[in-house]
């Protein structure tokens, strides 16, 4: 499905481009995306490297293992697959508290991490498990507390209340968790109906 | 207001204090487990460099195109008989495929309507309720090494579709 996207999205394009006589637009395009993902990929390195360095101590120090007993009875519902003693639960659960209080820079490698161990525990295999899918769920829905972001933008437009919008982001943002794992549940007994669950 | 400065402040050096005063009483070697676990960071990093290049090519020139532009004029018509103010479109389009583009949307539409209009409310809800669908995706998958993807993409963007939705309901009801 991704393979067809991708193919889809460069030759709608390109065909746009044709008929609109934007292909110069196009050829920026080319450059300016591969070097923005680069760019991206560099300001991750500081990221990764520094969070993970941390989340290596707290894994030592057992942190992530209190978090699991902590939590992980509520979280555990979601991820029926994942073994009560498996890395992957605190990993999973430092990635969902990272994104519920807008630390969306945390949350990335806690979250990649959590991927790496669920795929140990899917037997290495380079297909996405059932636990993959709702994590993933769970992140694009990205259920949030404080969207600080989109609260220090509001402020530096002038904004009278620029907190405001907290509670209807809290809303939103439980529907769409909600709905994520209400959607990854149908499509996951739709895959054991058809036996490749 | 000030709670919330306040909060976001303090949370990340709490946390890495935290961390460390507990790592150190249970007498874990702090620098030496950092040093260990940061090294697979800069790994991690360059893993991720091939599929983010692909993706965000193939979006760009989508969006240069005028494409983008010509399949969001198509269903503003629909979405504005549900009741959908126009301007937000582009943004729901956007949010799924680009974080830094859906981030510019935000910004230029609560300077051109008000961060107190009723778009400057539904686009700073829609901002920060939803995730760039694609850039999780290829960044956690990338980063693994997962190939095969299943039932991710279209559970993501349907929970998209879901959050764009709420949003919009949400920020009618309390704010119309």
């Amino acid at each position: 499905m991704v393979n067809l996207i991708w193919v889809i999205l460069f030759v709608i394009g390109i065909a746009f481009a044709a008929v609109n006589g934007t292909m110069d637009q196009v050829n920026k395009a080319v450059f300016e995306g591969a070097r923005e993902a680069v760019t991206i990929c560099i300001g991750l390195i500081s990221v990764l490297v520094f969070w993970l360095g941390l989340m290596k101590i707290a894994e030592k120090g057992g942190i992530l293992r209190g978090l699991s007993r902590l939590l992980g009875p509520f979280v555990r519902r979601l991820f029926p697959d994942v073994p009560k003693e498996s890395p992957a639960m605190g990993y999973i659960l430092s990635n969902m508290s990272a994104n519920m209080f807008g630390l969306g820079n945390a949350a990335t490698p806690m979250g990649i991490k959590a991927m790496e161990e669920l795929k140990k525990l899917n037997g290495n295999r380079d297909e996405a498990s059932r636990s993959m899918i709702t994590l993933l769920a769970i992140n694009t829905a990205s259920i949030t507390l404080i969207p600080t972001t989109v609260i220090s933008l509001r402020l530096q437009y002038g904004s009278v209340s620029p907190t405001e919008i907290v509670g209807t982001t809290i809303v939103a943002t439980a529907c769409s968790t909600a709905g994520a794992i209400l959607i990854d549940r149908y499509f996951y007994y739709r895959r054991v109906r058809k036996g490749r669950g | 207001m000030a709670v919330v400065t306040y909060l976001s402040l303090w949370i990340i050096p709490c946390l890495i204090a935290f961390i460390l005063i507990v790592a150190t009483i249970r007498k874990v070697p702090a620098y030496e487990a950092f040093v260990e676990g940061a090294k697979e960071g800069v790994g991690m990093s360059f893993a991720i460099i091939p599929y983010l290049v692909g993706m965000l090519v193939a979006i760009s020139v989508f969006r240069e195109s005028g494409a983008m532009e010509f399949f969001i004029d198509l269903i503003r018509p629909a979405l504005h008989a549900i009741g959908v103010p126009a301007d937000i479109v582009p943004l729901a389009m956007i949010r799924p495929l680009s974080g830094t583009g859906a981030l510019g949307m935000t910004s230029d539409l609560i300077a051109t309507h008000g961060p107190d209009s009723f778009i400057g409310r539904l686009a700073s809800t829609m901002q920060g309720s939803t995730d760039t669908t694609f850039y999780v995706l290829t960044v956690y998958f990338g980063a693994v090494g997962i190939k095969k993807m299943g039932d991710a993409l279209k559970v993501g963007l349907l929970a998209d579709v879901i959050g764009i939705a709420a949003a919009i309901t949400v920020v009618t009801i309390v704010f119309s």
